[in-house]
């Protein structure tokens, strides 16, 4: 099966500034893709790129095996999108915009088309409102909408999450979740929160200033990488560090503050650790670690 | 075609929508019958002022003050005013969309940046001629409505022409046709603005700004600019006055009416090559 994306050697200068530098990178079809960086590594430029918003100064973009130089507007018609923010003709209402969506994509709505969409993304009984009276949740929620306007193959969300409420990541994780699944949709997903990304994507890339230095299945590139746990101790803390000192883990000790014990260990070592600390009468109150993604994002960023 | 008929209905529903697009229809309605209560008011009183110095050469007889006339003297007033009123919407037809964000749902969809542009140029052109139409519903027909039909008497600064009734309606409708070229000129220009830059004013500040220099160039008689005068848009766009003198300056009109319709034409194609390029970064 051709990959859903492929960018070979894809570069942007503006003027004398590289935004992006030679990337590589390939998306299967579907999968659900996480896109990270943090700002200015060229995430956005990439994903302007692959939109056509922004021709890259050299390189090879395709999707689903078309070239984008070549088919850019059949392309277009199979990707569903969120750049940045969504943006709505405020004047207009919610139906009334998503008519000039489906208009611009050669789409003719039927009443029953409208609910169904607003019922997807949480907006039924709304529709009629004008989109200027929108929180900004509700307007992530008509994005989404815009985006799967014409039912396409790939849909690229910059930061959907923004805005919403507990409840609506939720609900947007749940129909990603099933877009992907029971539809088949490929989605690339850019957001800064990385739990998010760890519990839903299969592969990743992580770019900084403007390179890639990191690509590949998510479990696989966390596998290998150690967690900062942080164990929270009841009784005694000069005798926890001294059993811990004086044991196999001394070399995963990472220090203490106040009743709390650090220590960099895979995630599979975290039970057998909590069972040598209470073998040795440590009272453990609670141990927590740091989701393995931040910590990868931040080590590959940071470098 | 499909695609370029469902863009161009979507930048007319866009243009419809927008209560902006009204100030313009509501500024010719209000000075047209401002100006017809004036007439209708101190009609004799105005025109014997005009018409006082022409007096002593002429013996003008029976009903000067008519809906012909008036329709002139509205025309002469509001062709000025004109350009501000399209260029405030047209001014802003892609820009606006670059400067909310929207640029980005408009050029991630299946149709060419060429036909996006296209698209607004004739959206911007149907509401040019809505907005002219409107005018000579209100400027000819009102004004015929209330003060009748008849002999027109043309006035300019030099010259005053008499036509006779039976001939105003052809030259009404040529006169309509030239100004109606002269506001497309004006139109292409403020979208070409409204394509190069992103912010929502700037390309209508600056389509008034061309217009008041190349005016005041054109009009201001020092022999510098004599050499200048013929190549601009706007020594042109008041050639719909041609159409009323008497012989009819043909070879004059069609020179005025090539050189406008080029000017949209160049002001269209920059529009195209310049937006097929740009990047969009907002």
């Amino acid at each position: 099966m051709k990959p859903a994306i492929r960018l070979e050697q894809v570069s942007k200068q503006f003027g004398s500034f590289t935004a992006v530098s030679n990337l590589d990178m390939e998306v299967k079809a579907g999968e659900i893709y996480g896109f990270l960086g943090p700002n200015g590594s060229g995430k956005s430029t990439t994903l302007r790129m692959l939109m056509s918003l922004i021709k890259p100064t050299s390189g090879n973009i395709e999707v689903f095996g078309h070239n984008m130089n070549v088919a850019r507007n059949m392309i277009m018609g199979n990707i569903g999108c969120i750049i940045e923010k969504p943006d709505f003709y405020g004047y207009l209402s919610a139906q009334k915009n998503i008519e000039l969506m489906a208009r611009a994509n050669g789409l003719q709505y039927t009443a029953q088309n409208y609910l169904d969409l607003f019922e997807l993304v949480g907006l039924n009984g709304r529709q009629q409102d004008k989109v200027k009276t929108y929180s900004h949740g509700m307007k992530q929620r008509l994005g989404l909408a815009q985006a799967l306007v014409h039912d396409p193959n790939l849909i690229i969300l910059d930061e959907p999450n923004t805005g919403l409420d507990p409840q609506g990541i939720i609900d947007l994780r749940t129909l990603l979740v099933k877009l992907n699944q029971e539809r088949g949709k490929t989605i690339l997903l850019s957001s800064h929160i990385l739990s998010e990304i760890e519990t839903i994507a299969d592969s990743m890339i992580v770019l900084n200033k403007g390179k890639t230095v990191a690509q590949g299945r998510v479990q696989e590139l966390l596998s290998n990488e150690d967690l900062h746990v942080e164990v929270e101790i009841e009784n005694d803390i000069e005798q926890a560090v001294s059993l811990v000192q004086n044991s196999q883990w001394a070399k995963q000790y990472a220090g203490q503050e106040h009743k709390v014990l650090r220590f960099e260990l895979a995630k599979a070592e975290i039970a057998n650790l909590n069972q040598f600390l209470t073998q040795g009468n440590v009272r453990v109150q609670r141990i927590e670690f740091k989701r393995q993604l931040e910590e990868y994002f931040l080590k590959m960023t940071h470098n | 075609m499909a695609e370029f008929i469902a863009l161009l209905k979507n930048e007319t529903v866009k243009i419809l929508r927008r209560p902006r697009s009204y100030i313009g229809f509501s500024v010719i309605t209000f000075i047209c019958l401002l100006l017809q209560f004036a007439f209708y008011q101190d009609g004799k009183e105005i025109l014997s002022f005009v018409t006082q110095p022409l007096e002593n050469t002429f013996a003008i007889q029976g009903k000067v003050l008519n809906g012909n006339l008036i329709c002139f003297i509205l025309l002469g007033t509001l062709i000025v005013q004109m350009p501000l009123l399209v260029a405030l919407v047209t001014g802003d037809i892609m820009s606006g969309e670059t400067a909310s964000g929207t640029i980005r749902f408009l050029l991630t969809r299946p149709a060419s940046r060429t036909k996006i542009v296209l698209a607004k140029w004739v959206a911007s052109v149907l509401y040019t001629l809505a907005l002219l139409a409107w005018l000579g519903i209100f400027a000819l027909f009102g004004s015929r409505m209330i003060f009748g039909v008849g002999d027109m008497i043309a006035l300019s600064s030099d010259t005053v022409t008499v036509i006779a009734g039976d001939d105003v309606n052809w030259r009404y409708g040529y006169a309509f046709l030239i100004a109606s070229l002269s506001l497309i000129l004006i139109a292409s220009l403020s979208n070409m603005l409204s394509c190069i830059m992103d912010n929502s004013i700037t390309p209508i500040v600056t389509a008034m700004a061309v217009i008041i220099v190349f005016t005041i160039i054109g009009t201001f008689e020092a022999p510098i600019f004599d050499s200048v005068r013929p190549y601009l848009f706007t020594t042109h766009m008041a050639s719909w006055r041609s159409m009323f003198d008497d012989p009819l300056p043909k070879a004059d009109i069609l020179k005025s009416c090539t050189i406008l319709g080029l000017h949209s034409v160049v002001f269209l194609l920059i529009s195209i090559i310049y937006f097929k390029r740009k990047d969009i970064t907002t």
